[in-house]
């Protein structure tokens, strides 16, 4: 019944291509990959390729990371063209120049492949996003 | 559907203790039903929450330890109930329903926490558990994380300047401290000043440490029956007047987070169902983990229109006197928060509140009280209404 399981996803994120779900019936965008649309709940869905450029809409510096992970690291929720947000990480600018006017700025996907981490049910593959601008 | 109210309450002291999982639970446990007029032979089942037991002391399975410690008989059940920080809600909200249906008249709900022997990189990955395992955890996304995106997306969206802001919050974190300051069972019985607040350390921009609530160790409980047998047994029972419970996914899923859904949907069903409206309530322990999440908060409940929360805290309306006097024990930022006791301390300072039992951090006249208890990212939300 899966049309695009995480494993497909995280594959196809690691060639740097964000593959999403199109609702047949109100044709919303559902990304990361779930069993039914984000807008409206059906579970008529068909994978589409997604272009992996947005805006940020929100961010955070973390400072005091989890054990695995090391800080300080950006995190960001950006609006993707499609209309579905995406969260991921943020390169190319240090910590301290993240400051309130990233909210707005467009950026484009990259990934990063996360191990290490305990308690995961293997690796992990995340929207590594930098600024497009 | 039965009418149904609080007996007793009982309630450790708050922050970190030797105590195990099973001895804090007992504490509150005993003291509610010794409160209650009962003894653990007359309690028909137990709803317990716990949220980190597995990692905390490699406990699962949890549910008849606790009964057992208590001395409750073979044929209780007993089951425990996870919803990150709205577990010991689940729970009662749990425990209501089975009372309100008939099936049982006695009821003991609780909810536990040990957290303070994990450390801090320990607790930090096991708190971000209640986070999405595929799509969020893997970002490094942690709660500080989490409410502090929020703050960036509430300041950018009321178009307040982030300085502006940061104050509004800092207040937040003075008043829960002011009154946690009055409050026998708080972590924290201390006041703080805004500039000690504004100078702490930075966790997670731009939140600092005293915008954080602490990690603690604690257990409340609280025994709901049937009115009929309440009246028989306490002067004073509590009565449930609402309750309601949202749930909702990932954070990008819910896009602009400043208006929770879930919360939303889980206050109308409580208010709804207690056939009141915000204004209606006198005071509220809602979920203030983060100072920005008491403000958030305080407009998803209806208190103030989105976007006026945090000016709100700066006219003084949130503090005891004030219009919407809210967290008189100190939140969670002052009295603590033991992720699986939350919910169900909240209940016992609404119940001590509307008996007119605190003290220094009365709430003159109160009548009607509100929860409101949040898990994880807004995954789930219960809120409950008590009243007298």
């Amino acid at each position: 019944m899966y049309k695009l399981t995480h494993a497909q996803y995280f594959t196809a994120l690691k060639e740097n291509r964000l593959e999403g779900l199109k609702c047949c019936e109100c044709e919303a965008i559902t990304v990361p990959p779930k069993a039914t649309c984000q807008e409206c709940g059906s579970p008529s869905l068909e994978v589409t390729t997604l272009s992996g450029e947005g805006a940020i809409r929100t961010f955070t510096v973390i400072r005091v990371a989890p054990e695995g992970l090391e800080a300080p690291y950006i995190v960001v929720l950006a609006e993707l063209k499609e209309g579905p947000w995406l969260m991921g990480n943020l390169e190319g600018i240090e910590p301290s120049a993240a400051t309130m006017d990233l909210i707005g700025r467009p950026v484009k996907l990259g990934h990063r492949v996360v191990t290490g981490m305990r308690y995961t049910a293997g690796e992990g593959v995340v929207p590594l996003f930098s600024l497009a601008d | 559907m039965r009418e149904v109210a609080v007996l007793g309450v009982g309630m450790t002291k708050f922050g970190p203790t030797d105590l195990s999982i099973k001895e804090l639970f007992a504490q509150a446990a005993l003291e509610a039903i010794r409160e209650s007029n009962l003894t653990s032979r007359d309690v028909q089942a137990l709803f317990v929450g716990n949220v980190l037991g597995d990692f905390a002391e490699g406990q699962m399975n949890l549910a008849g330890f606790l009964a057992d410690e208590i001395g409750l008989p073979p044929r209780i059940p007993a089951t425990r109930v996870e919803g990150a920080c709205a577990t010991a809600s689940i729970a009662f909200r749990e425990a209501f329903m089975w009372v309100a249906s008939g099936f049982y008249d006695i009821v003991l709900v609780g909810g536990v926490e040990k957290v303070s022997s994990m450390g801090t990189p320990l607790a930090t990955r096991a708190f971000a558990m209640a986070t999405d395992s595929h799509y969020e955890e893997f970002c490094g996304l942690t709660f500080p994380g989490v409410f502090a995106m929020l703050t960036h997306l509430y300041a950018n969206k009321y178009g307040i300047s982030l300085p502006t802001l940061k104050e509004q919050m800092a207040r937040v974190a003075v008043k829960n401290h002011h009154n946690g300051a009055m409050n026998p069972l708080a972590q924290f019985q201390a006041e703080i000043s805004m500039e000690k607040v504004l100078n702490s350390f930075m966790v997670c921009d731009p939140l600092q440490l005293y915008d954080c609530c602490p990690f603690s160790d604690g257990a409340a409980a609280v025994v709901l029956a049937s009115r009929e047998i309440a009246q028989a047994r306490v002067a004073k029972p509590v009565k449930v007047l609402g309750v309601g419970q949202g749930s909702a996914g990932a954070l990008s899923r819910q896009k602009d987070f400043t208006v929770m859904q879930s919360r939303v949907a889980s206050a109308r069903q409580a208010y709804k169902m207690a056939g009141i409206e915000a204004r209606d309530i006198d005071l509220c322990e809602l979920h203030d983990c983060f100072t920005i999440a008491e403000i958030v908060a305080s407009e998803c409940l209806g208190f103030f229109e989105f976007g006026q929360g945090s000016a709100a805290v700066e006219k003084g309306s949130t503090r005891i006197g004030g219009k919407i006097p809210i967290n008189p024990s100190g939140g969670l930022k002052s009295k603590g928060h033991p992720i699986g006791a939350t919910g169900c301390a909240q209940v016992y300072e609404i119940v001590k509140q509307l008996r007119g039992e605190c003290g220094k951090r009365q709430v003159d006249g109160a009548k009607i009280g509100m929860t409101d208890t949040l898990g994880g990212d807004a995954g789930t939300v219960v809120n409950l209404i008590l009243g007298v």
